[in-house]
């Protein structure tokens, strides 16, 4: 399982510093959403699909990262298609699958600790209106570390109840889940206060 | 140097410790005792984890109810299940996490973090996302991450019950090589027979302390 985490390279785009990355995607997903042209959309493919490629990262990463989003694309298409036309339909489908290449660029290439760090700085000056950053950003490197947790949580329960030749079921899975999760959020807060850094 | 003094704790007034007064001076201590007999809530205590609900638990002198912060930059801990210690993604990022507080440079963590990494020739390791390692390679990164953090001593909670005999062995070559003084709870009592002395905690009391001669077979016999 991938799921856009950070992966090693030596890319100028992993070289660049965080704030100008995400400004980048930033500025790219607003002009992709006001400029109202199917060909400005079918164009930002291409660009997009190169700036990914120039993570070095290569196709295999790439097909996995969009394995998930596929279904979402196909959503979106429809959608545009039975409410507008499917013109409408081909450019939204263009926007969205542009986005995804360049936010899967940015999220391989940045460190989850340097993303962090940037969203502290970005919520420095609400800090007087009782906004903790250090905690914002730490609960983001959080949120990302659990993903992967939770999923082998949920691979160890599915196949404990399989094992007992129970069938799949959604209250049975969740609510171990939920318990298991919340264990281990338990725990990695005593690991984190063990470590000298109050929670 | 840690000195217990009369301590006791509860849970929801249901009693784990009761009036334990012990010195841990010794460079390896291993602690021994069965399920629920009070052996992590004593690891706790130890890093100001658990702050006792009756006597004092001194850390090189810091108390751990008056600056629990203090007593745990003392005292490193590691945890029975790495998944649920190591905080980042990254390989290096958790081992940075801890250091970041301290004020360091960018340079200086960098330079900090290869070289924990290269003590247990785990350097490869360390653009890896954390949830790809095996769980041998999980406990030493989780160990790493402590011990990067220069602790006085080190408090390790039943570090090996994940692990196989290949990472048992390769976790117990690593504990051998720590200059740092080690308490260790545990249950391989393989791990424990050579150390400087172990305790044995039943249902919340010292049941035994001694040399782990004396000790262990006595552990044995009360667990037939």
């Amino acid at each position: 399982m991938t799921i856009g985490l950070y992966a090693p390279g030596a890319s100028a785009l992993h070289r660049l510093p965080a704030g100008v990355k995400l400004g980048a995607l930033v500025a790219a997903s607003l002009a992709l959403f006001a400029i109202p042209s199917t060909i400005v959309a079918l164009a930002a493919v291409p660009v997009a699909f190169a700036v990914y490629l120039s993570t070095g990262l290569g196709l295999n990463r790439l097909i996995l990262e969009l394995r998930g989003p596929a279904l979402l694309l196909c959503f979106v298409f429809v959608f545009h298609a039975l409410a507008g036309s499917v013109e409408e339909g081909i450019a939204a489908v263009a926007r969205f699958a542009a986005l995804i290449l360049l936010a899967s660029a940015v999220t391989l290439t940045t460190p989850v600790s340097e993303m962090a760090a940037l969203v502290e700085r970005l919520l420095g000056p609400l800090e007087p209106l009782g906004v903790n950053p250090a905690k914002v950003g730490l609960a983001i490197a959080l949120a990302i570390r659990f993903v992967p947790m939770i999923a082998e949580e949920y691979r160890q329960i599915r196949e404990a109840q399989a094992a007992r030749g129970l069938d799949r079921n959604l209250l049975a899975l969740v609510v171990p889940l939920i318990i298991r999760t919340l264990k281990a959020a338990d725990d990695l807060a005593d690991a984190i206060e063990a470590r000298g850094i109050e929670t | 140097m840690i000195v217990l003094d009369g301590v006791s704790h509860a849970f929801d007034g249901r009693p784990v410790l009761a009036d334990l007064s012990l010195t841990l001076a010794e460079r390896r201590i291993g602690v021994v005792g069965a399920n629920g007999s009070g052996k992590s809530t004593f690891a706790r205590l130890l890093n100001g984890l658990v702050v006792p609900s009756a006597g004092s638990v001194l850390v090189d002198g810091i108390d751990t109810r008056r600056d629990a912060k203090a007593a745990r930059r003392k005292v490193g801990f590691v945890f029975q299940n790495p998944d649920h210690q190591i905080v980042m993604p990254i390989v290096a990022e958790d081992l940075a996490f801890g250091l970041k507080p301290r004020g360091f440079g960018k340079a200086e963590i960098a330079a900090r973090v290869d070289a924990a990494l290269s003590r247990y020739d785990l350097a490869h390791l360390r653009d890896r996302p954390v949830h790809q390692l095996s769980g041998g390679e999980k406990q030493l990164i989780a160990l790493s991450a402590v011990l990067v953090l220069e602790p006085a001593l080190l408090v390790m909670d039943e570090p090996t019950t994940l692990l196989d005999l290949r990472n048992r062995n390769r976790l117990a070559e690593a504990v051998a090589a720590l200059p740092e003084p080690v308490v260790m709870v545990t249950h391989d009592l393989d791990f424990i027979a050579g150390f400087d002395r172990v305790l044995m905690i039943e249902d919340g009391r010292l049941a035994a302390d001694g040399l782990p001669a004396e000790v262990l077979p006595f552990y044995r016999e009360r667990m037939r």
